[in-house]
């Protein structure tokens, strides 16, 4: 059973009036953030969320926690989702571990907040001690106060206090952004770890490729609010099937100075969501977009059982064994 | 373009150090910049990658002591007075920052600050506003006539990145600083300012200083590296022997640590134990030996020899051997 499931899962956000009066009155009355977002996550199982800013990442991980109200169908652990079940059985380590950490809370109090929230008995609370152990940090930094830990320190007081609950899914929103390399592998090793022991369900929001490649076993990648591909992480890196997802992979900067890429693979930037292109969000980015794509929204099509991908001219043929359509 | 020494030296900086109080930030750092080069300066925070592109362009933070030299185009920009430095900064050197956001005056348009940055400029004020306009459209700004008149929060963050560049390139300056100039950006943007700054090399004469601790970066723009750990220069070399024979074990474990380096998928990601040292005072020895794999009971007493394992390839270790 998954754990987490989306069905046609759509947000919008209602324009201030002013707004769009100052655009001329043609633009709809509400922004369409994001539509068609079908996705499941099941236990034991992290899965990346990739997309450039402003796609919808941040957005779609607020809808699912219930911090955003949201279309579509969602469930949580084969249920409806509730608020109440959803404030004690998921947690959020947001993006910015510091500004995330109340400045006048020290260590100690912020990690076992949630048990006062949740009024959990004091025979079933772990210890501070015990929670910032099982991130590997020393007790004594339960003392201290947010500004005097370090990146790395703060993320892992994030983890702590996201994991104070026994939650079954914990969604990172960019948990490596702004740490060095040298500990990134620190912060991402632990959330391996902890979902291998506990089976917690991970979702890993970020517009790193490599740390999704050697943290998620499937990939979702998002583009201006749509799901443009999901599938195995291996595979996907392997064989897009996008050709953004393509486009996304070929951007990413080698190290190795012979393997430098002479032409850019994605030119022009992301188009604002007040001017979403017609048919396919992407076509006016495209190497390959044809006049249908700017016409009609491409239908998704499952290129193999695991893979899906939403594309009128997808870099790789529908595996035949494989279930076909879906359109 | 004049200034330059014969031997196409646009950048020389020797035993150059800064601290603040008991803060050693830099030590000793020794480097050159010549003219249509690249040079990458790497590694992680709290290394001394900001300090030292403050005293390239002469800006040290308040409290800072400098010592040292830093002679652009021949002239020290440490030793000048304040008034000289000034002179220096936009035609000598100009700086691109990591955020573009703050490096302009938010009331300001963009053609008011373009303009007012030529203001050493003979040029009447209409052919600098050309000329700024003639800067964007280089850069790849759309529509740069009607982009003089907007303000920098109405450029998207690829775009106001470009605005620094071509901020930054008005005065034609012989030596462009850039700090960490992609690390606010998404990685398609990356890519295209990658590419932006590669083209601009070509045409720009000068020489480019790239501040980064991305190693996609390094790989993808710059000729040769530095790689600084702890305040001080641990390694340098062309781009391909540190990233194919790093010589220095921070080097080696920086690389190692990188998942981008890193082919298929492994189990655990490599990292780095421990943290950069507090730099007040810096600890005695090699500054690496606390986290370094293979260091000795030499390595904690005493300062490493600086090994030269190739012609400009050397490593300041007492394990590396020529």
């Amino acid at each position: 059973m998954s754990l987490f499931e989306l069905h046609e899962v759509g947000v919008d956000i209602p324009l201030a009036r002013g707004i769009t009066a100052a655009l001329g009155g043609h633009e709809p009355r509400v922004l369409n953030i994001l539509d068609g977002i079908t996705l499941d996550l099941h236990a034991g199982e992290t899965l990346g969320l990739v997309g450039e800013s402003g796609s919808g990442k941040t957005t779609l991980a607020r809808a699912m926690l219930g911090l955003r109200a949201a279309r579509g169908q969602m469930r949580f652990q084969g249920q409806p989702l509730v608020r109440a079940v959803l404030r004690r059985a998921t947690a959020m380590m947001f993006q910015d571990p510091v500004a995330s950490l109340s400045p006048r809370m020290r260590v100690g109090d912020a990690v076992c907040e949630p048990y006062v929230i949740q009024r959990i008995p004091r025979s079933r609370r772990r210890s501070a001690a015990d929670l910032l152990d099982s991130v590997g940090l020393p007790p004594s930094l339960a003392a201290l106060y947010p500004h005097e830990l370090s990146g790395g320190q703060a993320r892992r007081v994030c983890a702590a206090r996201a994991l104070a609950l026994n939650p079954a899914l914990v969604i990172a929103d960019e948990p490596t952004a702004g740490l060095d390399v040298s500990i990134q592998g620190d912060i991402l090793n632990l959330m391996a770890d902890l979902k291998r022991e506990r089976g917690i369900g991970l979702m890993i929001i970020t517009h790193n490729l490599p740390v999704i490649r050697h943290s998620a076993e499937r990939i979702a990648v998002l583009y201006l609010g749509r799901l443009v591909e999901t599938g195995p992480t291996p595979e996907v890196f392997a064989r897009p099937a996008h050709p953004y997802t393509a486009s996304l992979i070929a951007s990413q900067p080698n190290p190795d100075p012979r393997k430098r890429r002479a032409d850019l693979a994605i030119r022009g930037e992301v188009p604002s969501l007040l001017r979403r292109p017609p048919g396919c969000p992407f076509h006016t980015r495209c190497p390959v977009a044809r006049d249908i794509c700017a016409r009609v929204p491409p239908p998704e099509i499952h290129v193999s059982a695991t893979r899906r991908v939403r594309c009128h001219f997808p870099l790789i043929q529908p595996d035949r064994n494989g279930p076909q359509g879906g359109q | 373009m004049t200034g330059a020494q014969d031997d196409g030296t646009v950048l020389r900086v020797e035993g150059l150090s800064v601290s603040y109080g008991a803060v050693q930030a830099l030590r000793g750092a020794s480097l050159i910049a010549r003219r249509s080069e690249v040079i990458g300066i790497v590694g992680e925070s709290g290394c001394g990658k900001s300090t030292l592109a403050s005293a390239l362009i002469g800006l040290p933070a308040p409290g800072a002591r400098m010592r040292g030299q830093v002679e652009i185009g021949g002239r020290d920009i440490v030793a000048a007075p304040e008034r000289a430095r000034r002179a220096m900064r936009g035609a000598a050197v100009a700086m691109i920052f990591q955020d573009p956001m703050t490096s302009f005056n938010p009331v300001l348009t963009l053609g008011q600050q373009l303009t007012d940055f030529q203001h050493r400029s003979a040029l009447p004020r209409r052919a600098r506003r050309a000329r700024a306009a003639a800067m964007l459209a280089r850069v790849g700004l759309p529509d740069p006539e009607l982009a003089l008149d907007r303000h920098i929060h109405e450029l998207s963050g690829g775009m106001r990145q470009r605005a620094a560049i071509a901020a930054a390139l008005l005065m034609q300056p012989q030596l462009l600083v850039a700090d960490e100039p992609t690390t606010a950006l998404d990685v398609t943007m990356e890519a295209q300012i990658i590419h932006l700054l590669r083209e601009l090399r070509h045409e720009h004469q000068g020489a480019i200083v790239v501040i980064t601790h991305h190693l996609g970066v390094i790989g993808e723009l710059c000729d040769r590296v530095y790689v600084m750990y702890a305040g001080e220069i641990v390694e340098e070399g062309t781009t391909d022997e540190i990233y194919h024979d790093p010589r220095h074990p921070y080097t080696q474990a920086l690389i190692a640590c990188d998942p981008a380096h890193i082919a298929g998928t492994v189990d655990r990601l490599p990292t780095i134990p421990d943290r950069v040292p507090d730099l007040d005072p810096p600890p005695p020895g090699c500054s690496f030996a606390p986290r370094c794999p293979v260091a000795m009971a030499r390595c904690r007493t005493d300062a490493p020899p600086r090994v030269t394992v190739g012609p400009g390839h050397a490593a300041a270790c007492h394990r590396v051997t020529p």
